[in-house]
């Protein structure tokens, strides 16, 4: 589904990325973990599309697609779907417009009609039971005086409605309590099937508790050091990034 | 054609009779001694007026303007209102014939029982504009009307005050003015609106002072969208005698220069003004709105919030003035000031200032220019809405909490037509 070789990017000049291999395969989750400054946001930001990241080098394959070619809306009608880390408050903008506008625009690009108001609001009132998120949040401004956890609920939302094929999912677990984080993790899990795939990008292991990796992948420096199962998480855990880090000092030392 | 052909164009024009002669003497006496103000003058160092002015025009002209033509002017919703028209400055007809209400040619009411309210209240604007543009509007007073609303009279729906320029054949000077008398626990809705006919050039230098009595509310509202060969300096002057409430909102979506002098003088205590703009502004337009809030009397509450979003080559100016005097203790003024800039060649001046004699006051004022937010629009285009539409969107939020405070639902609803018809907005 997702094939990245040797990505590299950086920001006003500074190298973030160095070289990320990446293959993810519909079904599957990855994680991918790794200390403050590693690039982790970075990797999610420029799958995405944000401008302010300039790709340096490689290439990213998506469904057979150059996907660095693409717009950022280009991008999210062809199935990419980033969950904010700091989503956006637009006030003026109602989140059920908003939503409306992005599914048909989704849809036309699709070859799909747009839906009609009716099952508009059938295919809303379904979606918003998987995050358990409440009619009166979704008549307000876009994310405007939401509590974190409500920002959060209301990514998974959008991403249930605009049914991607691959979702981003951008430290989707940071500033949720354990309540709010089970809520995220379910509707992510009720989402999840054998046709699309997951990227969840986080500091901690705490999320894969609750979504189940089947790739661990640390990044560090703008590479990928380490892969490994769900064991790695909790190994990383443990014994905190130091361990990895000393790992390759001694590796490059020898 | 040189600035001393205007002038003498302007005296030549000037009838020395009638019942408001001395105030009208004095105003061509000011005329003549400020001249027309040029950029070097401080309040008009961002727009440039001479040069519109020295154009042949027909001062104050006769006019034979057809109703039907006009109807196709008229702003929809204002078929639920009760009209006031101007001519060529000149006031033309009212159909306002509800008891309570009373409107007479300026002239006629300064020889009725109201010549005491129009000998003390006509030309307060002048005091805060002393320069020529102000004076020759006065020094043609008598073409202006009177409109007085009797003590506890609310007027049922909005009055429209049409200013109409016939500048289908001759480019066109009009100054037209109005002066509105709210008395105590009076409520009324006012539209100011500007038509032109034609394509010469045209010029309006509009005056209304409004006086608001104790426990009166006025919501006023000034619709600019007339075409690139229109210009207008646009004063409206309130006066709170009394502890009252007042609402102003400025929209300003075309024209060629535009400039907007907006004055809230707060003379009783516990007087309360809410003042809102919106310019959005394309081609080589360019609007300047001035506001003065003067705090004469303390416990006043001010509140100035304008937006604009400026495309093309245009030009967008605010200058707000907050005078908060040594007597005014307790006042609480707040002002912002936002522009969006959409292309390098379109720009913005913003100038807050406040002047504050009193001590225990509280003032704010804050100023923005920049571009769209651009976490905001990769946000929407993320989620798979177009480059063009997230703008439009984004933009349309920026104007909206403007359009917000139109309390006529129909008006509301027709400039927001307006609004989303440029910023293609149509979700």
């Amino acid at each position: 589904m997702l094939k990245i070789t040797g990505l590299h990017a950086s920001i006003e000049e500074k190298q973030i990325l160095r070289g990320i291999n990446l293959e993810i395969k519909p079904g599957e989750v990855h994680a991918i973990m790794g200390p403050n400054g590693s690039g982790k946001s970075t990797l999610a930001s420029v799958l995405a599309g944000r401008a302010q990241y300039e790709v340096t080098g490689g290439t990213v394959d998506f469904m057979g697609k150059d996907l660095l070619d693409m717009s950022p809306e280009d991008r999210a009608r062809e199935g990419v779907f980033l969950a904010f880390q700091y989503p956006v408050e637009i006030p003026g903008v109602s989140t059920t417009n908003f939503i409306k506008t992005a599914v048909n625009e989704t849809r036309k690009y699709r070859g799909l009609e747009p839906l009609d108001a009716v099952s508009f609001l059938k295919t809303m009132k379904e979606k918003m039971k998987l995050v358990n998120i409440d009619q009166s949040l979704l008549s307000r401004s876009l994310n405007e005086g939401f509590s974190g956890g409500e920002k959060k609920r209301n990514e998974i939302f959008q991403m249930a409605m605009l049914e991607p094929k691959l979702a981003i999912l951008d430290e989707t677990d940071s500033g949720l309590d354990i309540d709010a984080l089970r809520i995220v993790a379910n509707g992510v899990n009720q989402y999840k099937n054998k046709d699309n795939a997951f990227l969840l990008v986080t500091h901690y292991q705490r999320l894969l508790d609750y979504i189940v990796p089947d790739f661990v992948h640390v990044l560090y420096n703008g590479r990928i050091v380490k892969s490994g199962t769900k064991e790695l998480a909790m190994e990383l855990e443990e014994r905190g990034y130091d361990f990895i880090k000393n790992e390759l000092a001694v590796s490059e030392g020898a | 054609m040189t600035m001393s052909d205007v002038i003498q164009n302007i005296n030549r024009a000037f009838q020395p009779t009638g019942p408001l002669v001395k105030i009208k003497s004095q105003a061509l006496a000011d005329f003549n001694k400020y001249g027309i103000p040029t950029v070097k003058h401080e309040e008009w160092k961002y727009t440039r007026v001479s040069g519109l002015l020295q154009v042949p025009f027909a001062i104050q002209a006769e006019n034979d303007i057809e109703p039907e033509l006009l109807q196709q002017y008229l702003l929809p919703c204002s078929k639920d209102g009760y009209l006031i028209n101007f001519e060529n400055g000149k006031f033309a007809s009212s159909a306002l014939s509800i008891e309570g209400v009373t409107i007479l040619p300026l002239a006629e009411a300064n020889q009725s029982d109201f010549s005491a309210l129009v000998d003390m209240h006509l030309g307060r604007s002048g005091k805060y504009h002393p320069d020529g543009i102000n004076a020759m509007n006065t020094a043609f007073a008598e073409f202006g009307a009177f409109l007085f609303v009797k003590k506890g009279q609310k007027v049922d729906k909005p009055v429209y005050i049409n200013y109409i320029s016939d500048n289908r054949s001759v480019p066109t000077l009009s100054m037209p003015r109005m002066l509105v008398y709210i008395s105590q626990g009076a409520e009324i809705e006012i539209v100011e609106h500007f038509i032109s006919l034609g394509t010469q050039d045209c010029f309006t230098n509009q005056i209304t002072e409004v006086v608001v009595e104790q426990d009166a509310v006025v919501n006023h509202y000034k619709i600019q969208n007339e075409g690139p060969f229109a210009s207008q300096v646009s004063t409206t002057h309130f006066t709170q005698i009394g502890k009252s409430l007042t609402n102003a909102t400025t929209i300003s979506l075309s024209g060629n220069v535009l400039r907007n002098n907006l004055n809230m003088v707060m003379e009783a205590e516990h007087g309360e003004s809410h003042m809102y703009g919106l310019y959005l502004l394309d081609g080589k337009t360019h609007c300047d709105n001035h506001t003065i809030v003067d705090n004469v009397m303390p416990h006043c509450f001010s509140n100035e919030l304008y937006k604009g979003i400026m495309d093309g080559e245009s030009t967008g100016v605010f200058n707000g003035k907050i005078f908060v005097r040594k007597d005014a203790q307790k006042t609480n003024a707040y002002q912002s000031n936002k522009n969006v800039l959409l292309t390098d060649m379109a720009s913005a001046n913003t100038k807050p200032q406040l002047e504050i004699y009193a001590d225990d006051v509280k003032c704010s004022h804050g100023c923005t220019i920049g571009k769209l937010d651009e976490e905001a629009l990769f946000y929407l285009r993320a989620r798979g809405i177009s480059e063009r539409n997230a703008k439009s969107l984004l933009l349309h939020a920026f104007a909206v909490d403007i359009l917000e405070n139109i309390k006529s639902e129909p008006l509301r609803a027709y400039v927001d037509q307006l609004i989303s018809e440029r910023l293609e907005f149509n979700f």
